[in-house]
């Protein structure tokens, strides 16, 4: 039991931390690649100023998510072994695939771009972060399969005691995978889009470089509005899968406890931290819930009342955190929105461009809030149906986990603070003249 | 037949990546007594720059393919070996850090700083794989529910420790003389009289080591069943005697792929051995993960070869074209770049 407890909280830890520098490499990369395209076309040194300011500010968050990877990798052979043989077969492939496919590729390539300005051609350079970017994409593509597959397991018999692989494209073109994917990779874009925007507006507001700035803000605005708009639409149908999917994980996103049809959604509504029902449920709107679940006003909605207690997820931090994320997702869309009327001049505005300086760390609020959805939401089940978290963790010495949990806690806050405290200083800097001949 | 193939691919993945990473662990722990000064430091730094990354992600590949080819041997070997691994993971997230982050600051104690960072988190990884590979050879007490009944102080039994001694020294000598490649003038000329040094402690703990190996493992089994296996060890050997005489003539590259051919024999020395056991129990010869109870179904298998056969020689071919673009000794040019360590 106490294993457990830990060794969940390390996992937490681990995948938190390492989801707070990989959507910005996700999204960075590609922006810094659009910047460094336009300057290879069009010759304009100031584009070349762009990807080498931005990309060192990506370098400084790269290093922090190739680092934190490694750990997640190798938990689950430290912490989750019994997990690891029962499912071992179908998930352990999916990571193998991801690194020869993904992480040589990425992590090779990013070394050619630091290293490579004069080395190499401008063209060549310039496909080597466009490797990294896809190589990132591609990278995202297994990791969330895998984890799909513990959503949602297809393609699979169970053979030997173990799940053992049946049907290999279906693991990795099932729709949840697809689903998931799209949903994450576009708050990913999101979040590089408000970070580049909020450091900007930073600059913009001191007049400082504002012909840069202003570039940089405007692709990013296009790239954050785009994927902010998608994101609330394509969120939906997310849920509507979750809802066919995991019916017990929607009643917990929902606090939904009652079984019925024309199920109502309120616009205030607090769940009882303890569990068993709300403690306030005001302003109905009738039927909501049903449509937004299942498109049918009419279509019934199985409560948390008629689940088991042991096969409930957490509520109230599943309901708080979805409730967190989807409010955020509206917010964002609007910002980018307004952002998109008022373009041509952003100087001339300190209040938005304050607000999106401001901004910078919601996203951040939002993808991690996601993922409770998505993670805390599944629980009691490791892997949806097939084996119980419980029965997942190593038969290990309860101490050694203790120790590496204290270890990993107290040295990733502190790595996180020299990391964010540099890409902070560095941001505050402002781009670098080029030398000379450039 | 599946099982075998992989069996061997495992251990060609294990011995890449020391291999690879071999180098640039050696050079990371040999910093604090190469470099003399401030400049000198980043000629190192500058050795491993776009390469480590590339590396590591050999380790990621080693132990992905682990997972999904051998399971339970996975989830066995990594639990058991639980702190130890806990140690290695923390050692190479403070080294990648330290890398990135070391020159982005300009200020002594910031520098020092990770510097010493970098030599720990450098030499403690190298001994500990030497360790953990000598007590895999060796055999660790698991029974039969594949639970471990040691804990981490008797991994540091003597075989375990020399292996570890081996593996440091072996790291050491292959980075010195990386950097005899890398860089020039003086800082070239020393890292060629450290690894002539170190070439002598090597050469002892490489026999001790293949005489220990004798009475601590079974490893010598095979070979006596399989002779055309003493290829192995004869190619280590052999690669040990011939990077001293390119390092006295001066053929640093020669020197290096002798070195490189040590450590693959080695490791494949010690892999070969092993077979058909991933991880043997000293406690019950039963309750040992071979190739046949601990690995995946043929479907994933099968799967995986696919993969592996297409991608990992694009993967070499590429990483191959990194090498020989960088394949120039580091110059002040490369230090005055800013993205750059
Ligand atoms: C490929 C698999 C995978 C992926 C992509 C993720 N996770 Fe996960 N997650 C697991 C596989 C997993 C797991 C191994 O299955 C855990 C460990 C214990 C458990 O129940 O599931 C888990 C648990 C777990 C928990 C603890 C839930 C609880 O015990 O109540 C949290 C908070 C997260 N994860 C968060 C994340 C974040 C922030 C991720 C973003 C990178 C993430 N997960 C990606
Ligand atoms: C919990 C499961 C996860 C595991 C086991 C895992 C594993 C890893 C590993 C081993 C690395 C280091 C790669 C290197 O050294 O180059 C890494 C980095 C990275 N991961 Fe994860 N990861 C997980 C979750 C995720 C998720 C959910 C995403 C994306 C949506 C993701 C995307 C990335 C990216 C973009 C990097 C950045 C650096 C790089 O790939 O080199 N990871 N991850
Ligand atoms: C505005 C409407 C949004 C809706 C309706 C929505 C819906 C959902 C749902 C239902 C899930 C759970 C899926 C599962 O359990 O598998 C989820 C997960 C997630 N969300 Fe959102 N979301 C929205 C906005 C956002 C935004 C703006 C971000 C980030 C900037 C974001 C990031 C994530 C992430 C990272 C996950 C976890 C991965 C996944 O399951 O796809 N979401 N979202």
């Amino acid at each position: 039991m106490e294993v457990l407890i830990l060794s969940r909280l390390q996992f937490a830890a681990a995948t938190f931390f390492h989801f707070l520098f990989v959507p910005l490499t996700l999204g960075l990369s590609i922006l810094v690649a659009i910047m460094e395209t336009k300057w290879v076309r069009s010759g304009d040194d100031e584009y070349k100023r762009m990807a080498k300011f931005w990309g060192k500010l990506f370098i400084i968050n790269f290093a922090l998510g190739v680092v934190t990877g490694i750990t997640l990798e190798f938990q689950f052979g430290t912490n989750w072994s019994r997990y690891s043989a029962y499912v071992g077969d179908i998930f352990g492939s999916l990571l193998a695939i991801e690194a020869t496919l993904a992480f040589f590729l990425e992590s090779t390539f990013i070394a050619v771009w630091i290293f490579g300005w004069e080395r190499i051609s401008p063209k060549l350079h310039c496909v080597a972060i466009w490797l990294v970017a896809g190589a990132g994409t591609l990278s995202a593509y297994w990791i969330i399969a895998a984890n799909a597959w513990m959503q949602h397991p297809v393609g699979f018999v169970m053979r030997n005691g173990r799940a053992e692989l049946a049907n290999f494209f279906d693991v990795i073109t099932q729709r949840f995978a697809v689903i998931e994917f799209v949903h994450t990779v576009s708050g990913a874009y999101i979040l590089a889009g408000f970070f580049v925007m909020g450091i900007s507006a930073y600059h913009l507001l001191k007049k400082r470089e504002v012909s840069f700035f202003t570039k940089s803000f405007r692709i990013a605005l296009v790239f954050a509005l785009v994927f902010s708009l998608f994101e609330v639409v394509q969120g939906h149908f997310n849920g509507g899968e979750v809802a066919t999917a995991q019916p017990s994980k929607l009643a917990a996103m929902e606090s939904h406890w009652k079984t019925q049809k024309m199920a109502p959604m309120y616009l205030l509504q607090i769940p009882r931290l303890s569990g068993e029902g709300n403690l306030i449920e005001w302003i109905p709107i009738p039927g909501a819930l049903s449509i937004l679940a299942y498109g049918d006003p009419n279509a019934v909605v199985k409560g948390l009342s008629d689940f088991k207690a042991e096969d409930r997820p957490p509520v109230f931090l599943t309901f708080v955190a979805f409730r967190t994320m989807v409010g955020l997702g509206m917010l964002f869309a609007l910002l980018t929105i307004w952002g998109f009327l008022i373009r041509k001049k952003l100087v001339d505005n300190p209040k938005y461009l304050r607000i999106m300086l401001l901004a910078i760390p919601l996203p951040y609020i939002a993808n991690e809030a996601g993922w409770m959805v998505a993670e805390v939401g599944r629980q009691p089940w490791i892997v949806w149906g097939l084996m119980r978290t419980s029965d997942a963790v190593s038969p290990v010495d309860p101490t050694q986990v203790a120790v590496s949990l204290i270890a990993f806690v107290l040295f990733y806050s502190l790595l996180g603070v020299v990391a964010f405290w540099l890409m902070a200083r560095f941001a505050k800097k402002g781009p670098a003249p080029l030398p000379a001949q450039g | 037949m599946l099982e075998t193939i992989w069996f061997a691919l495992w251990g060609v993945l294990w011995a890449v990546y020391f291999m690879l990473d071999g180098f640039d662990l050696g050079a990371g722990a040999l910093l604090p007594f190469l470099a003399k000064n401030e400049e000198e430091k980043r000629y190192v730094y500058h050795s491993m720059g776009p390469f480590w990354d590339g590396n590591e992600v050999w380790l990621i590949t080693a132990g992905g393919v682990t997972f999904a080819a051998f399971p339970t041997a996975y989830a066995v070997m990594f639990s058991s070996l639980y702190s130890a691994l806990m140690l290695i993971l923390f050692c190479l997230i403070i080294r990648g850090v330290a890398l990135e982050y070391r020159s982005k600051v300009e200020s002594h104690g910031w520098r020092e700083g990770w510097d010493m960072l970098l030599f720990i988190s450098s030499a403690l990884p190298a001994l500990l794989f030497g360790v953990a590979f000598a007590n895999i050879f060796q055999g660790i007490p698991i029974d039969a529910q594949g639970i471990y009944r040691g804990t981490l102080f008797t991994l540091l039994n003597p075989y375990g420790l020399l292996g570890g001694l081996l593996f440091l020294c072996l790291f050491l000598y292959h980075g010195a003389l990386w950097l005899g490649i890398k860089t020039g003038g003086e800082l070239e000329q020393r890292s060629r009289r450290y690894a002539k040094v170190l070439w002598v402690p090597l050469l002892i703990l490489a026999v001790a080591f293949l005489v220990a190996t004798w009475f601590a493992t079974n490893l010598y089994q095979n070979y006596l069943t399989y002779p055309v296996l003493w290829i192995l060890p004869a190619l280590a050997v052999a690669g040990l005697l011939a990077t001293r005489l390119f390092l006295q003539q001066g053929a640093a590259w020669k020197s290096w792929f002798a070195s490189s051919a040590v450590v693959v024999g080695a490791t494949l020395f010690g892999v070969a051995g092993l077979y058909p056991n991933l991880l043997p129990s000293s406690i019950d010869p039963a309750a040992s993960l071979t190739v046949t109870n601990a690995s995946s179904s043929p479907l994933t298998l099968k799967i995986m070869l696919v993969v592996a056969l297409i991608m990992v020689p694009v993967v070499i071919a590429y990483q191959v074209w990194v090498y020989y673009i960088f394949r120039h000794e580091v110059s002040p040019e490369d230090l005055a770049y800013e993205e750059g360590y």
